[in-house]
């Protein structure tokens, strides 16, 4: 029995860890479709998580605690959809190589969220946050219950979306053209695809769900704000992609494998048994060097045209 | 086109990519309510203004151009070393490991050995990303990311545990930080009563030794030919994953040693917090410095300034320190952009055209188009080549440089 709770504990805590990796896995799985490389995934879940918090910090008292955090929300997914433009602009239209302007855009978007906190916040202030909702009946469901249906809503929302990404990557006209101009986008170019139109587009979407994701981490995961928020997982993200073979549930299960790594860490420390907490931290950064070790497989797997500027004009 | 108009077409993209930056920059500025202006006079200007504020511009500078060096050796080489801020405290760890290990030697043998020492930890970490990156096609710059987070955390462990100063014990303070490193191990100073350092002079000569490396022997040819144009030097029998661990290996040597020089110039022991995003401002540098020593030593100095600008800032103009991870942010999102204008000889062609038009001249039309579609493969290797995110990061950086010394 103590076994069992102690699996159901790390159960129970691993489903909300998945959901910023999810979130923005799933984001950048568009816009690695679309054949965009978007490193800055960290700098637009830093900037998403900041704003995110600003309108319950100072609006808290004003109006109603579900309304402020709303607002947070659609505030960060709208900057990160603009960020997630200004990447476009830079890869797509300038054409710049994709890993470095990546890097370029995490640290705007990092030094941004910081420059920002310290101004208007200071120090470390904790938010109320987004209450958890259970959904009456199946939360009462032994050992299920906790595990799937005593969550905040945005961890059903990411769950969610898992399906709906793939309806959209997979069955529908705008999917199509996303997957075509990362593949081929000279064939998408003749077919009358609008190659830049669609990985602007590609971006945008990914960029607004990366502000989606550091939105959760900020409002629901930690509750608050703080410089290293975001600590590498929008670089995880990047990685579980290539593990998730640019699947929505392959993707889902790399971003569940990771969380519940973290509380299975988690859990251990709580029961006690001694462990440097300097290698607990370290352990999911290993895990991503170790899993994309073993994801070499997944290269036939990859948008083939991913990471290369598309330029229509060049001679073949 | 003509020389003369070249080169005003290219001063007036880089004038445009500047200005670019500084208006993200005073966006974020006007944000926090601070006059930008100001800010950036102060940046730019109050750091000159005595003695002390030029030295410690070099200080700063000593171990970016070092860490900027390495990055360009990789960069040349085709891949994309983020991980120089994990490589730097490997280095930082493992010179004062060998200093205080070894006090008792004199110091012509414990300097050059601790200094050795922190190349040497760096080159271990670099060469990690190499491997993973030649034998398992792992992306490199994920895993240097990544081994920078683990580097940090075991720098912590080691501080705050093994390699604690035993006196915070016995006073319980328990300050994460080391003993301080023995005097046989210190870096001198060069102008006494300031931080300035000896390790000025290793930076200036390591950044001849690697022009003369990778622009005067068959190894940094092949290196270069590496990066340009993997599938080309794989057919010219030139070992590309061979070349990689190498570069990797001397880029981490590189982070390393500015580690150690930083930690036995500077601070003569290992506190937390030391590398300081040097890591990252020297991608920047290398970036801006078109990947060649001769554009990054300047390129060092100025971020230098920009950096201890930046903290004096904070204290007067209340702008916090992280602005100039923002403009550092920028400037490489306006560098890369730049790039497409200054090397694309059809988007040149255009500009050309369309200037022309507008000043009521006939359209020359350039007969260097052809031939400069695809340029001398070995400095730029963009647009011919179109790679992975690793390769074509690669030529991201030759572009700026080739202009300055690519073909020397």
């Amino acid at each position: 029995m103590n076994a069992a709770n102690f699996l159901a504990n790390i159960l129970v805590l691993g489903v909300p860890f998945s959901v910023a990796l999810l979130l923005a896995g799933l984001g950048e799985m568009f816009n690695q479709r679309a054949g965009v490389f978007n490193l800055g995934c960290e700098g637009i879940m830093a900037m998403g998580a900041f704003l995110a918090f600003l309108p319950p910090y100072f609006l808290g008292a004003a109006m109603p605690m579900g309304a402020a955090n709303l607002l947070g929300i659609a505030v960060a997914m709208g900057a990160g959809a603009l960020l997630g433009l200004l990447f476009a602009l830079v890869t797509v239209t300038f054409r710049a190589p994709q890993g470095i302007a990546g890097i370029g855009l995490q640290m705007l978007g990092w030094g941004t969220a910081g420059t920002l906190f310290r101004h208007y916040v200071g120090g470390v202030t904790g938010v109320q946050g987004i209450k958890s909702l259970p959904i009456p009946g199946l939360s009462k469901i032994p050992l299920l219950g906790p595990i799937l249906f005593d969550h905040n809503p945005l961890v059903y929302l990411a769950f969610l979306l898992v399906p709906a990404s793939w309806y959209l990557l997979f069955k529908t006209p705008w999917g199509l053209k996303v997957r075509s101009v990362g593949t081929y986008p000279r064939a998408a170019d003749t077919l009358g695809i609008n190659v830049r139109r669609v990985r602007y587009q590609a971006l945008a979407l990914g960029g607004a769900m990366a502000g989606l994701a550091g939105a959760y981490l900020s409002l629901a995961q930690a509750k608050m704000f703080a410089d290293d928020l975001i600590a590498g997982r929008g670089f995880i993200a990047v990685a579980l992609v290539y593990f998730g073979r640019w699947s929505p549930v392959g993707i889902m299960g790399g971003a569940l494998l990771f969380s519940l790594a973290q509380s299975f860490q988690l859990s251990v420390q709580v029961a006690g048994i001694k462990f440097p907490y300097e290698f607990a931290v370290m352990l999911p950064y290993v895990l991503v060097i170790v899993v994309l070790s073993l994801a070499k497989k997944a290269r036939g797997a990859e948008p083939s045209d991913l990471g290369k500027p598309f330029d229509r004009e060049q001679r073949v | 086109m003509n020389k003369a108009f070249k080169l005003a077409y290219g001063a007036m993209v880089a004038l445009a990519a500047a200005a670019a930056a500084m208006l993200v920059g005073a966006l974020v500025m006007a944000a926090i309510g601070a006059d930008a202006a100001k800010t950036y006079a102060t940046i730019l200007t109050e750091p000159l203004k005595d003695l002390f504020g030029l030295t410690e511009i070099v200080v700063r500078a000593i171990p970016l151009s070092l860490i900027a060096l390495g990055v360009a050796v990789a960069f040349r080489s085709g891949i994309l070393n983020i991980g120089a801020e994990g490589q730097m405290l490997m280095g930082i760890l493992a010179s004062s490991a060998t200093a205080i290990a070894l006090p008792e030697l004199p110091k012509p043998l414990l300097l050059p050995l601790a200094l050795l020492a922190g190349a040497a930890g760096g080159a271990l970490w670099g060469s990690l990303a190499g491997l993973l990156k030649a034998r398992l096609g792992v992306n490199e710059i994920l895993s240097t990311v990544m081994l920078n987070y683990v580097a940090a955390q075991f720098y912590t462990f080691l501080l705050r545990g093994p390699m604690m100063d035993p006196q915070e014990l016995l006073t319980g303070t328990g300050t994460p930080q080391t003993v301080r490193l023995p005097k046989a191990a210190w870096l001198d100073r060069l102008v006494p009563g300031t931080r300035l350092h000896y390790g000025l002079v290793i930076a200036l000569v390591l950044a001849v030794a690697v022009f003369l490396l990778l622009w005067r022997t068959t190894l940094g040819f092949r290196m270069r030919a590496a990066g340009a144009e993997a599938k080309a030097a794989r057919y010219a029998g030139v070992s590309v994953e061979r070349y990689l661990v190498v570069a990797m290996l001397l880029s981490g040597a590189f982070a390393g040693l500015a580690g150690a020089v930083e930690v036995l110039g500077v601070h003569r022991r290992a506190i937390e917090g030391i590398s300081g995003g040097y890591g990252f401002t020297g991608i920047v540098v290398a970036l801006f410095g078109g990947l060649h020593p001769a554009g990054i030593v300047p390129a060092s100095a100025f971020f230098g300034l920009l950096l201890l600008g930046a903290d004096m800032t904070q204290r007067s103009a209340s702008v916090p320190a992280n602005m100039v991870l923002v403009l550092q942010g920028a400037i490489i999102l306006s560098i890369v952009s730049a790039r497409q204008f200054m090397n694309n000889p059809y988007v040149q062609d255009k500009a050309t055209r369309r200037l022309a038009k507008l000043f009521g001249k006939a359209p020359p039309l350039s007969p260097a188009v052809a031939e400069a579609a695809c340029p001398d493969p070995s400095d730029v290797a963009e647009p011919c080549a179109a790679g992975e995110p690793g390769a074509a990061g690669a030529s991201a950086g030759a572009a700026p440089g080739a202009g300055k010394g690519g073909r020397a």
